[in-house]
C-alpha cells in the first residue's frame, strides 16, 4: 500500500477534514459551473432598481430612500430652480423609455447599485477570486519547487544566485513590491493579478523547499539512487520529489489561502481585476459607499463567501498537512 | 531485600488503529545491592518496562499492575510522589547522552540542578558537589569541563556526565536504558566499568537494559530475556549462559558474532586482483578525514575494514564506489583508473549496501520500482515481463517471495528492507559489492541470518565484498584480510587469523581488548 493511499485513508478518517473537503469542493464546483456558464452567466444584467433591498426585508425601504432623496435638496433658499422645466422634460422622455422595463422592487439578497444580484455577483466573485488563487498558488509553487530544488540540490553558484533572487524579492515591502509589478504591467485583469502574486509569492515556498532538498540529497536513498546510476535529474524528480512533495502540496493549499485574501486587497485598491469582472475584491471596494447609506447586503455576501471558503481551506490544509505528515517510518 | 519488585506489569498503547499491547504481564525483582540485566532484541518491550517504573510512558499508554518500590505502587503514586523519586530514589540513564542533555547550559549548572532541586543546596555547594561528581565519573580534567557545554564534550564525556548526573542524589536504584549503544566499543567498555565500580563502591542497585547480550555477563548478576513483551526465561548469569533452558535464549546466545569464530573455510579462488588502491585520500576543507589508503581486493575475497565512528572508514567506502570525489590517490578497476572508467560501466562493477535499511529505500517507491529502476537505466531485460521476473528471482535469493514486489518498503521490517537493498544491488550482477555497516542497524538474530546470506551469495556469485564494520566480531565471521582505521589512517593490515591471533599495532590491541565477551 503506497504512502499516498496511508495518507488518504488517515484524510478520510478526519471528520473536520472532510467536511472542509466537501466545502471546499462545492465552492470549486461552483466556481466551475459559472465558468463554465451554467450560472450567474447574466450576473452583469441589470434586473432590480438601484439598491434593491433583499427579498425578505421588502420594498419599503425603497420607498423610504426614495421619498427622502425627492423631498431633499427642495428648499433653494427661494431661489427658483432655473433648470426645473429641462428636468422635467428629461424626466420625463426617461420614464416614456425606460417605463416599459418592468425592474424589480427586491431581489434574493439585494441589488447594488446598477441593480445587479448580489447573489450572482458573489458566484461570479467565487469564480474570479478561486481562479486568482489556484493559479496563483500553482505558479508560486511551481516556481518555488523549481528554484528550490536546483538550488538546493546543486548547491554552489546557483545556490547563491537564486538565494540572492530571493533576498531582492523579500527585501522589499510586499505590498510595495506588488504595487510596482502592478503599476509596471499596467494591465487589469485576471491574468495580470495571477502574474503578480505568482511572480511574487513563490519565496517561502523555495525556501522550504530548498532546506529540503539540502537534507534529503545526502540522505542513503539518494545515495543509494546514485549508486545504481541514476542521473541529477532523476534523483532530484523522480527520487527526492515525490519525498517533499507533500511540503509543496501543503503550501500549495496555504497559498490558495493566503493569494485569495491577496486578490482581494489588490482589488480593494484598485490594482486588481477591472471594472468588468468581477471578484470579492471589487465588491468590498463599493461597499464603503453602500454602508453609509445602510446598503449592507453586498459587502455582506462577499464577507460571507469569502470566510467561508478562506476558513474551509485552511482547515482542509491542516488535515491534509495531519495526513501526510509521515511519521510512518 | 527486594528493592523493587515488577508484578504482572502490562503496558498498552492506543493508536489511531486500536490497542496494541507492548508488555504482556511480566514480574521480575531487583534486589538490593546488585545489578540485574534486562535483555531483549527491538520491540521486546524492555525499553517501555523501564519507562513504567518511573511513569516516564507517553500519554497513549496505559500501564497496569504493580510496580512497588520499597512496598509501594509507583502505578498508582500521585506524580508530586513520583517526582520527588525521580532522580533522587530512582535515577536513569538513556542511550543518546546528547540529546539528553540541554545544549544552552553548562555541564555543572545541570548536575548542580538535581542537588538544588532534591537537597536545597545553593549554588556555589552545588558547583562544588558537581566538580567532585565529575571526579566520580572519571571524566578527565574535571575543572576546565565542569563549565563547558554539552557540544563541547566527546559522546562519551558526555554520557559520564549524564552518570555524574544521575548518581547526584546516590540513588537506590540506577535504571541505564542502553547507555553505551551509541558509543564506540572502546568507550563502551570504559563506561561499563563505570556503571560497576559506582555500583560496587555506592551499594546501589542497578538495572541494566541492554540488546546486546555481550555485555550483561560482565556486569550483571541477574538476567531476565525478554521478547515480544514477554519474559523467556529469568536466572542468574552463570545459568543463564551456562545452561539456558529457553529455545530463544539458546538461538539468542548462538547468533551472536564471536571474536573466536573465523570464516568457514572455502575453496580459494584465482586471486585475480580486481581493485587496487593507491594513496585514495578525502579532505573535506581543513578536515582529513581519509588520509591515503592503499589496499588490494583479489576476486570473490572479502576486506573487512573496522574502525570507530570518525575513522574515516565509510568515507573510504564511499570514495572506492565513487560516490565522493577522492582528493587524492587513485584506484585501479582490473588496472583501469576509475576515474577514467564511463559512470555507466562503472555503476554495473561496483555497488554499495548502506547501513540503515530504513533510509537507503526511497520509501515512496514499491519494492518493484525500486528493482526495476536499475535494469531500466542499464537496459537489462528486453521488456518490462522479463525484468519482473529477474526481480522476482532475486528477492527469491534474498529470501523474499515475488509478492514483495507489489509492497512498499515501510511494509517491510528491518531486516527484511535490508534484503531488499541487497537484492537491488545483486541486479548489476557487481564485481565488488561494497557492505557499509550492512548488518550493524539489526537485532543479533537477524544480523546472523544476513550474514549467512551475504556469505553464500558471495560463494554463488563470486563476488568480492569491502566490507566495512565497526564490530569486530561481525567482520571476523566474514573476512579474509582485515584494515584497521583510525583518524583516517590505515594503521594495521593483515590476514584476518594473523591480525585477530596476533595484532600488531597497539590500537588494534585496545580495541580487541575492548570486544565484550
Amino acid at each position: 500500500m503506497s504512502l499516498w493511499l496511508l495518507a488518504w485513508r488517515r484524510l478520510l478518517r478526519d471528520r473536520v477534514g472532510v467536511a472542509s473537503a466537501a466545502i471546499v469542493l462545492a465552492f470549486i464546483l461552483i466556481a466551475a459551473a459559472s465558468a463554465a456558464g451554467f450560472i450567474a452567466r447574466d450576473w452583469g444584467q441589470e434586473v432590480g432598481v438601484s439598491y434593491a433591498p433583499p427579498g425578505f426585508l421588502g420594498p419599503e425601504i425603497e420607498h423610504e430612500r426614495a421619498a427622502a432623496i425627492t423631498s431633499g435638496p427642495q428648499e433653494d433658499y427661494g431661489i427658483a430652480d432655473p433648470l426645473a422645466e429641462e428636468l422635467a422634460e428629461i424626466r420625463a422622455r426617461l420614464t416614456g423609455a425606460a417605463g416599459t422595463e418592468a425592474r424589480a422592487t427586491t431581489l434574493a439578497f439585494g441589488g447594488d447599485k446598477w441593480g445587479r444580484d448580489v447573489v450572482k455577483k458573489a458566484i461570479k466573485g467565487t469564480e474570479t477570486s478561486l481562479v486568482v488563487g489556484l493559479a496563483a498558488a500553482t505558479l508560486a509553487a511551481f516556481l518555488g519547487t523549481l528554484f528550490g530544488a536546483l538550488a538546493g540540490y546543486h548547491g554552489g553558484w546557483l545556490d547563491d544566485f537564486f538565494n540572492w533572487l530571493y533576498s531582492v524579492f523579500t527585501s522589499i515591502p510586499y505590498l510595495l513590491l506588488v504595487l510596482a509589478i502592478a503599476a509596471v504591467l499596467n494591465q487589469k485583469g485576471v491574468l495580470t493579478v495571477i502574474l503578480i502574486l505568482g511572480l511574487t509569492g513563490w519565496t517561502g515556498i523555495f525556501r522550504l523547499i530548498r532546506a529540503e532538498y539540502l537534507k534529503h540529497k545526502v540522505r542513503e536513498y539518494v545515495l543509494a539512487a546514485d549508486a545504481i546510476g541514476a542521473s541529477d535529474a532523476r534523483r532530484m524528480f523522480a527520487h527526492i520529489l515525490p519525498n517533499v512533495s507533500h511540503v509543496v502540496l501543503v503550501q500549495l493549499s496555504l497559498h490558495v489561502v493566503l493569494f485569495i485574501k491577496s486578490e482581494v486587497i489588490l482589488s480593494f485598491l484598485g490594482f486588481g481585476v477591472g471594472v468588468d469582472t468581477v471578484s470579492w475584491g471589487s465588491m468590498l471596494a463599493e461597499a464603503p459607499s453602500e454602508l453609509i447609506l445602510g446598503m449592507w447586503w453586498q459587502i455582506a455576501a462577499a464577507t460571507a463567501a469569502m470566510a467561508l471558503a478562506v476558513t474551509a481551506f485552511s482547515l482542509f490544509t491542516d488535515a491534509v498537512r495531519d495526513a501526510l505528515d509521515p511519521r510512518l517510518q | 531485600m527486594t528493592l523493587l519488585s515488577v508484578r504482572d506489569l502490562r503496558v498498552e498503547f492506543s493508536t489511531r488503529d486500536g490497542t496494541a499491547p507492548a508488555v504482556r504481564g511480566i514480574s521480575l525483582e531487583v534486589p538490593e545491592h546488585s545489578t540485574l540485566a534486562l535483555v531483549g532484541e527491538s520491540g521486546s518491550g524492555k525499553s517501555v518496562t523501564a519507562l513504567s517504573i518511573l511513569g516516564l510512558l507517553p500519554g497513549n499508554a496505559t500501564a497496569r499492575g504493580e510496580v512497588l518500590y520499597r512496598g509501594k505502587n509507583l502505578l498508582q503514586a500521585p506524580s508530586r510522589d513520583l517526582r520527588a523519586l525521580r532522580g533522587a530514589e530512582i535515577s536513569m540513564i538513556f542511550q543518546e547522552p546528547m540529546s539528553s542533555l540541554n545544549p544552552v547550559f553548562s555541564v555543572g549548572f545541570q548536575i548542580g540542578e538535581a542537588l538544588r532541586e532534591h537537597l536545597g543546596m545553593s549554588r556555589k555547594e552545588a558547583r562544588r558537589r558537581a566538580l567532585e561528581l565529575l571526579q566520580e565519573a572519571r571524566i578527565s580534567d574535571p575543572q576546565r569541563k565542569v563549565d563547558a557545554y554539552p557540544f563541547q564534550l566527546s559522546g562519551g564525556e558526555q554520557q559520564r556526565v549524564m552518570i555524574a548526573m544521575a548518581i547526584a542524589c546516590e540513588p537506590k536504584l540506577l535504571i541505564a536504558d542502553e547507555p553505551t549503544s551509541a558509543l564506540d566499543v572502546t568507550v563502551q567498555k570504559q563506561i561499563l566499568d563505570l556503571i560497576a565500580e559506582l555500583q560496587r563502591r555506592r551499594r546501589m542497585s542497578v538495572l541494566f537494559i541492554t540488546h546486546d547480550l555481550g555485555l550483561v555477563s560482565q556486569l550483571a548478576n541477574q538476567v531476565v530475556v525478554m521478547r515480544e513483551g514477554e519474559i523467556r526465561e529469568q536466572g542468574s548469569v552463570a545459568q543463564v549462559f551456562g545452561a539456558p533452558r529457553d529455545g530463544y535464549t539458546r538461538a539468542l546466545l548462538d547468533a551472536r558474532p564471536r571474536l573466536d569464530q573465523p570464516r568457514p573455510p572455502r575453496a580459494r579462488r584465482d586471486g585475480t586482483v580486481i581493485l587496487e588502491a593507491r594513496g585514495l585520500a578525502k579532505s573535506f576543507d581543513d578536515v582529513k578525514a581519509v588520509k591515503g589508503a592503499s589496499f588490494k581486493l583479489a576476486k570473490g575475497r572479502t576486506l573487512g575494514l573496522v574502525g570507530e565512528s570518525g575513522s574515516g572508514k565509510t568515507t573510504l567506502g564511499l570514495l572506492v564506489a565513487r560516490l565522493h570525489q577522492a582528493t587524492g590517490g587513485s584506484a585501479l578497476l582490473h588496472g583501469r583508473d576509475t576515474a577514467s572508467i564511463p559512470s555507466k560501466v562503472f555503476k554495473r562493477a561496483i555497488q554499495i549496501v548502506f547501513q540503515n535499511p530504513y533510509a537507503s529505500l526511497n520509501p515512496r517507491f514499491s519494492v518493484g520500482q525500486i528493482m526495476l529502476e536499475p535494469m531500466r537505466i542499464h537496459g537489462i531485460g528486453s521488456g518490462e515481463a522479463e525484468r519482473r521476473g529477474l526481480a522476482a528471482e532475486l528477492l527469491g535469493k534474498v529470501g523474499l517471495p515475488s509478492s514483495a514486489l507489489f509492497k512498499y518498503p515501510h511494509e517491510f521490517s528491518g531486516g527484511q528492507r535490508q534484503r531488499i537493498a541487497i537484492a537491488r544491488a545483486l541486479v548489476l550482477k557487481p564485481e565488488l559489492l561494497i557492505c557499509d555497516e550492512a548488518v550493524s542497524a539489526l537485532d543479533v538474530s537477524i544480523q546472523a541470518q544476513l550474514l549467512k546470506l551475504l556469505r553464500n551469495l558471495q560463494d554463488e556469485y563470486a563476488m568480492s565484498y569491502l566490507f566495512i564494520s565497526h564490530d569486530l566480531a561481525v567482520v571476523r565471521s566474514m573476512a579474509d584480510e582485515v584494515m584497521v582505521m583510525k583518524d583516517g589512517e590505515v594503521v594495521e593490515m593483515a590476514a584476518a587469523e594473523e591480525l585477530y591471533a596476533a595484532p600488531k599495532h597497539p590500537y588494534t590491541r585496545t580495541l580487541l581488548a575492548s570486544v565484550p565477551r
